[in-house]
Formats: C-alpha cells, sequence, structure tokens
C-alpha cells in the first residue's frame, strides 16, 4: 500500500493534498464542500460569492457536453453563472466550513463589480474564516459585462481589483484568469502587480458546444435560443497547459505560483500540471461527471508516480517540464527518426497506410497479401502519424538519420 | 403460451451499445470483413459509416448491396465469414458485424427508409422465377432493379420459403420477412403463389412465356431415414419447424423429443422445442464435435437452452418410440426413449417437372445457365459452395449478372 505525503504549501497555506474543488457548480454550498471534504478534496473553492445587489438568475436547462463515439463528457459547457445562494447563507457555510474542517483548506472566490464591492467582498469573507482568496476574473457567463472574463482581458481592471480586494483583506490572493485571451503574461503581471500572490488558470472557454440540427439553434436551448458560454473537460487541457507554460516560461513568472484548472480528470492529468508549473489543482467537470469520488484515484495514483518518479514531495516536482518547453525556433530539426514497426504486434489494419497517405508523405507501403506495412525511408519524414493511429502500438521510434550536413551525432539525439 | 419462441432470442444494439461496438472497429483499409462476404454487403463500408454517425448511409450500403441485407443480419453464420476475418480478432474478439447490421436495417425500417428503387427505364423484357426463397427473391430484385419485368411463381400460400417457413421466430421473426418481401414487391415484382411449376404451369410454357427463366427452388422437404418411415411417432424438422411457425407456437409440445441430426436445423429444432416447453431435448448427432455442421451461435443456443447433445452416433435399431445408436468409432450403444422423435438429417429437391438434371444436389448447368437454353438456375441447386442464405444472395447476385448478360443488358 503506497503511502506518500502529498501536502503542499502554496502561498503559505499548507494543503494535506493539492487537489480542491474549483469555484463551479461543485461547491455550491455547505453540504457539498462538507461532502467533498470528507471524500478527499485537501481543499474548495466556494462557488463565487457576488456583490449583494448582483442578483443571480440563472436559465434551464444550462449545460451541455460534447460526445465522440461512445466517450461522453469530452468536453462540458456551462452557462451557470456565480453563486445564488443570498450573501449571508454564504458567508454562514464559510463559517461552519472553516470550523468544522479547520484542517481543509476553504478558499473563497470572490466577484465585484467595482472596487468597493471587491473590497467589501474581500473583508467579508476573510472575516467568515476563509484561508485564501480567488479573484473570478474570468467567469465568461456573466450577464453583466463589468464582471467576469472582460475583467479578466484588462490588465488595468485586474491590477484595481486587486489592490482593491488587498485593502479589505490580507489574506494571500489568487487571480482567476480566462483563456479567451490571446496572452495571459500581462493580465498576471497586472493582478501581482495589484497585490496578487498566485494565478489561478484557467477558467473556461467561451464555446457553442453543438447546434441543434433540426431547430437551428445552439445548445443547451432556452426558450428556443442558446448563448456562448465556458467549455471545460479534457478537452481544454492542452489550452490551460499552454497557458501555464507561457506563463511560467516569461522571466518575470519564473516562479509564478499557480493553482492548475483545465480538465484534470485522473492523476495523470494531474501529474501535468504539476509538472508544468501548478501547486494546487482545482477541477468542476470530473466532479460534475463522476463524482467527488474521483480525487481517490488522483490522490493514489499520484502517490504512486511519486514513488515511481523516487520524490518524497510534490513540490520536488512543481515546473519541471517548463525548461522542455522551447520555443519551435529552437528545436534540433538536424534528424529524422524513422518509425519501426513490430510485425508480431501488427494486426494488420492499414490504419497506418492510410494516415500516411493521406496525412502525410505516402511512405508506408502496404503488402496486400500478407496485411502488412513497410515504411520506405526514401520518403517517410518521420513524423510518427503512423504510430499515433495504429491501434495496438506496434509502430515505435527506430533509426535515426541526420540531414545531410548537419552537426548533430546521432548517438547525442534523444528521441 | 410461451411466448419465449416469439421474441428474437438475441438482443438488439441499443443506440449506446452499437456506437460502443463501432468504436471497437479498427476502420481497416481494405477490410477484410468486406473481403469475406458472400453477398458483399461491404461490412467495412456501413461500420464506418456508423462509426461517423452516418446511420442512414449505412443503411444504402447495406440494401444495395445486400437485397435481404435485414434477413442475412440475423441468419447469416458471420463467424465464418466477415468476423472470422476481422483484424480485431488480433486484439481480442471480432466486431459484432452481424448485431450492428441489424441496428441498421432495424433503423431503415423504423424510419420506412426507401432505398431501393423502380429503374425509370424498363428494359422490355420478362423473365420468370420459379421459388419464392432467398435465392429466388434476390435473383428476382436484382432483375426488376436492371429494369426486367418480373414475375415470380411459388408453390406455398406466400413468399419467402425457408425464410418464411424454416428459420424459427426467435431467430428471424416473420414481420422482417414481410418487410424484407414488401421492398421486392414494391420494384413491381408480379406475384404467382400457390402455383407448382411443372403441375399447375409446365415449365414448356414459361420457357416459351418469358425471355428467360431462373429455378430458384431450395431444398424444401425434410429428408427421411427408411427405418422411421411410416413410424407416427416421427416428424421430420423441416414439417416440425413449419408447423410451429405457422401456428406462432401454437402446438403441442411432448415432454421427451429426440433429435437426430446435428445441422443448423437441429440446432434450430432443439431450441425450439427447448423454448416452447420441451422438459427433455436430446440430439443425437452423426458428426462429432471437431466436425459438427451447426454453425457455433447455433450450437451455443441450444446449449444455452440445456439442450443435451450427443456426437458421434448412428441410428441402428427403432422401435416405436425407442431408438438405439452405436457411436462410429468406438462402437458402444446408446438407446433412448422419447415422446416424438425428429429427424433432422438432411433436405430434399422437389424438382419434378423443371427439366433439370442433377449431380450431388446441384442442377447441371454453368455460369448458372442450363445448357443453352433460357433457363437459370439460383440459390441451393446452383453451383455455390454455401448452402444457405448468404449463398443463396450470394449465387443470386451473380446469376443477375448472367441472365442481364443474356438478355443483351450491359
Amino acid at each position: 500500500m503506497v503511502k506518500k505525503d502529498l501536502s503542499v504549501n502554496f502561498l503559505g497555506v499548507k494543503f494535506e493534498n493539492p487537489f480542491c474543488l474549483s469555484s463551479s457548480p461543485v461547491g455550491n454550498c455547505y453540504d457539498m464542500c462538507k461532502k467533498a471534504y470528507e471524500v478527499g478534496f485537501g481543499g474548495v473553492v466556494f462557488k463565487t460569492i457576488g456583490p449583494k445587489s448582483y442578483f443571480i438568475d440563472e436559465v434551464s436547462p444550462r449545460f451541455d457536453k460534447l460526445d465522440k463515439e461512445s466517450t461522453g463528457f469530452v468536453g462540458f459547457k456551462n452557462m451557470e453563472q456565480i453563486a445564488e445562494h443570498p450573501l449571508e447563507e454564504n458567508l454562514a457555510d464559510l463559517r461552519r466550513l472553516k470550523k468544522e474542517f479547520p484542517n481543509k483548506v476553504l478558499i473563497a472566490s470572490i466577484m465585484g463589480n467595482d472596487e468597493q464591492t471587491w473590497e467589501d467582498l474581500a473583508r467579508l469573507v476573510t472575516e467568515a474564516g476563509a484561508d485564501m482568496l480567488e479573484l473570478n476574473f474570468s467567469c465568461p457567463q456573466m450577464t453583466s459585462h463589468a464582471m467576469g472574463s472582460d475583467v479578466g482581458t484588462s490588465p488595468e481592471l485586474c491590477r484595481k481589483y486587486c489592490a482593491a480586494v488587498k485593502r479589505g483583506s490580507s489574506l494571500p490572493v489568487l487571480a482567476k484568469m480566462t483563456p479567451n485571451i490571446t496572452d495571459m503574461v500581462p493580465v498576471a503581471l497586472a493582478s501581482l502587480e495589484g497585490g496578487a500572490d498566485g494565478i489561478a488558470a484557467i477558467n473556461t472557454v467561451k464555446s457553442v458546444c453543438n447546434v441543434d440540427l433540426n431547430r437551428y439553434i445552439g445548445m443547451p436551448i432556452v426558450d428556443g435560443k442558446s448563448s456562448i458560454s465556458g467549455y471545460s473537460g479534457k478537452a481544454v487541457k492542452p489550452i490551460a497547459l499552454r497557458f501555464l507554460q507561457q506563463m511560467r516560461s516569461d522571466p518575470r513568472l519564473k516562479d509564478l505560483p499557480i493553482s492548475g484548472i483545465g480538465g484534470i480528470e485522473t492523476w495523470e492529468d494531474a501529474a501535468e500540471f504539476i509538472l508544468m508549473g501548478a501547486t494546487t489543482l482545482q477541477m468542476t467537470t470530473s466532479c460534475m461527471q463522476y463524482g467527488y469520488r474521483v480525487v481517490e484515484d488522483m490522490k493514489n495514483g499520484l502517490m504512486h508516480y511519486m514513488e515511481e518518479q523516487g520524490v518524497d514531495s510534490l513540490e520536488q516536482l512543481v515546473g519541471r517540464a517548463t525548461e522542455n518547453i522551447i520555443p519551435a525556433e529552437e528545436l534540433n530539426r538536424d534528424y529524422i527518426v524513422y518509425p519501426k514497426i513490430d510485425e508480431d504486434k501488427c494486426v494488420g489494419c492499414g490504419r497506418c497506410y492510410i494516415s500516411c497517405y493521406d496525412g502525410a508523405h505516402q511512405a508506408m507501403e502496404w503488402n496486400e497479401e500478407t496485411r502488412k506495412p513497410h515504411c520506405n525511408t526514401e520518403k517517410c519524414v518521420g513524423c510518427h502519424l503512423c504510430a499515433l493511429v495504429c491501434p495496438v502500438s506496434a509502430i515505435s521510434k527506430g533509426e535515426i538519420k541526420i540531414k545531410p550536413g548537419r552537426k548533430t551525432k546521432v548517438e547525442d539525439v534523444r528521441v | 403460451m410461451d411466448s419465449k419462441y416469439l421474441k428474437e432470442l438475441e438482443p438488439g444494439f441499443s443506440p449506446l451499445t452499437i456506437c460502443e461496438e463501432a468504436s471497437r472497429c479498427l476502420l481497416c483499409h481494405d477490410a477484410p470483413c468486406s473481403q469475406s462476404c458472400p453477398a458483399g454487403t461491404d461490412p467495412g463500408k456501413f461500420i464506418r459509416s456508423v462509426r461517423f454517425r452516418n446511420f442512414k448511409g449505412a443503411a444504402e450500403t447495406i440494401r444495395e448491396n445486400n437485397i435481404l441485407g435485414g434477413i442475412c443480419a440475423r441468419v447469416c453464420p458471420t463467424e465464418k465469414y466477415c468476423q472470422l476475418a476481422c483484424s480485431r480478432c488480433g486484439i481480442d474478439k471480432p466486431i459484432d458485424i452481424g448485431r450492428i447490421q441489424r441496428y441498421v436495417t432495424d433503423m431503415e425500417d423504423a424510419l420506412d427508409m426507401k432505398i431501393l428503387e423502380k429503374p425509370t427505364e424498363k428494359k422490355g423484357k420478362s423473365v420468370a422465377v420459379i421459388g419464392a426463397g432467398p435465392g429466388g427473391l434476390s435473383v428476382a430484385g436484382g432483375l426488376l432493379l436492371k429494369g426486367y419485368d418480373v414475375e415470380i411463381f411459388e408453390k406455398n400460400d406466400k413468399l419467402g420459403g425457408y425464410l418464411r417457413y424454416g428459420i424459427p421466430e426467435y431467430r428471424l421473426p416473420t414481420h422482417v420477412v414481410d418487410k424484407e418481401i414488401q421492398r421486392i414487391l414494391d420494384l413491381g415484382l408480379v406475384v404467382h403463389t400457390g402455383v407448382t411449376v411443372g403441375k399447375d404451369i409446365s415449365m414448356d410454357e414459361l420457357k416459351q412465356k418469358f425471355d428467360a427463366v431462373v429455378v430458384g427452388i431450395g431444398l424444401s422437404g425434410g429428408k427421411w431415414l427408411p427405418m422411421f418411415e411410416g413410424n407416427p411417432d416421427v416428424e421430420t424438422a423441416v414439417s416440425f419447424l413449419r408447423r410451429v411457425k405457422e401456428a406462432k407456437g401454437q402446438v403441442e409440445i411432448p415432454d421427451n423429443v429426440l433429435v437426430v441430426g446435428g445441422g443448423d436445423v437441429s440446432m434450430d429444432t432443439c431450441t425450439t422445442l427447448k423454448l416452447l416447453g420441451a422438459k427433455n431435448v436430446t440430439a443425437i448427432v452423426y458428426e462429432e464435435y471437431c466436425e459438427f455442421k451447426a454453425s457455433q451461435k447455433e450450437l451455443a443456443g441450444a446449449r444455452e437452452q440445456n439442450v443435451s447433445i450427443y456426437d458421434g452416433y448412428i441410428p441402428t435399431k427403432v422401435e416405436g418410440k425407442t431408438v438405439t445408436f452405436q457411436h462410429r468409432k468406438i462402437g458402444s450403444e446408446i438407446t433412448y426413449t422419447a415422446d416424438k422423435i425428429i429427424l433432422a438429417v438432411g433436405q430434399t429437391l422437389e424438382a419434378d417437372g423443371l427439366g433439370l438434371d442433377f449431380t450431388r444436389g446441384e442442377a447441371d448447368s454453368q455460369n448458372f445457365r442450363v445448357g443453352n437454353s433460357n433457363v437459370f438456375v439460383v440459390g441451393d441447386i446452383s453451383k455455390n459452395e454455401e448452402k444457405s442464405v448468404v449463398g443463396a444472395v450470394k449465387s443470386a447476385k451473380f446469376a443477375t449478372a448472367y441472365i442481364d448478360a443474356y438478355l443483351g443488358g450491359k
């Protein structure tokens, strides 16, 4: 039975493990957060608390999903805004959670609509017992343009609101960023300048998930209409990791504390976020689809991974992959690595042949009699599309050829 | 009465499970399953359509390639053809192609799709088809689609042959047979039922009246072994299965039944008996397991119903309801007494008055044509390796092409 210490220290707060509910429908009330703590989450980010004056009025239905073949929830679309419960009720929930779970981390997500409300909310949730604040600069489906992701694209607003929050609270502050932006660095820097201590990324990606083919309406249908709203789940993981990389590889944000969010469903996803610079991890979609219990295998799987990697602290793994993602112009373009086909594993489906012809360089030859592929290295460019489509992993990396006139030596190539 | 007989035994796919099954497909290049379908139904193509959610396109592929696609989906021994060739066998088990085909053709029915259309141009030539089993129906459909005027002559009251009267309801529901036939009728088929060619109308008359005559009769009679002849407790499987199907299972079933034989017809008989409530059903079979004639699916189906099967025995003596068998190799004997004995030892041809000569059950012909006459053969009696529904469809496709060429088509 593997036993590893999953605890992390993040912005001066100790988490027994890095897994948190993200601020979303999954952490909407006391009962939900209580259950999440009991199932094993190290922290929760309570669903975003807004100003008293802002009336939350939700639509029905409010979710949609993208399927692929028999896999549901490849991606998930959500139209829900911030917490719909009255401010007093949310504050009471925070107080009760902190009292009953003093060793779990309670993060209060807030969203104001001007400097004063940001400051006031920060003060209120701090008084209620939160350990940390998360500023929601990123909800893409707010009904007010003074709130949500429109704020997160403006460095000026990010700076101003972070400063306002700092006036209302001395707790560590995370600014939660929107991916609906070309470059997250300017807004992250502005948030830090305003007083934020770290960044939570990413919120959801603006989307139209599906269209009803008979009624010509986006999904979900609300009285014959629909809206653009946030997309999440496994499908957005690559987008999230890219933003982490862009921030952490900027010299000004080299050691940026990050709470990673975006399609985390397995311990492997979690480990990827950690390697890309996240210290804590937040999740919603996987909990909405499968329940809080997903954390059990994330925790245990991550312990086994630590064991395999020979590390005793997760913090040793934080950001380890950052330096290995470099600009495209710096990659070694001196060699080709050819595919190696394991004929014993090959089941003769010919998918490599089809994909090489239609999607690559017509290098894979096909023997109609034996139903086996053969790579013509005269034509092969070493793109390895064949390996990606092979259903039985029969294609691996084989012989390396150095392009004429290049300096790299075969023995130095790390394929 | 027991309704188990009236319901399809094998559950169909649901929208969820068909997607899962189609996702298992490796989507092969030059798909081996398609190469292995005698009828050329092209499973590789229709499974790919399902995978990419083009269910209507899948139905078109099936129907255009196999006019009896909904029937073949249910009765084809796919384990010998497409599923044997399936590349997925190299990983775990083949794609359940038959069941995918069934889902798609059921959907085609549910949506009342009209895939096959009457040709706008007629050839102005006529063909008579004798026998409305799978071979006769397929060739009639094929010729109608090419623009010929086709009339079919069937000795029974209804079309379908063994599909209607032989294959049990739980395996091939009558409504499916009706639907498949209706599609061919919709192409303009002229039907003469209750007419036995050679008796009610002569072969010569047909040969003169029509530009071509296709004989598509099957092996419609049940074979008797001499020692059982005249025994009131013995019935042939062909007769039994027909009686049950026509009565929709409302027949009296004795407690203990002995079935002699081990092909698909025997397994159908055994399973039918069990589904209708027979307590003990025992099949005693000439072949040993390693040489069994029944398809794996039929054999497994009978076993699932707890049919007792003894392999390698031949009947040596019968006294009333008691039969003695001897093992072909080890010589040991078993004696079995039953309330009823059913013979499933093969089928016979009833081809009197058709002017055909036969060699080992196959009509003497070349490229489906009898000598230099305007007579062609199709189905069980044609030279064709597969004496099955899918074999009949295959022979009909070839025969259609040869007849078309003979009649001056392209």
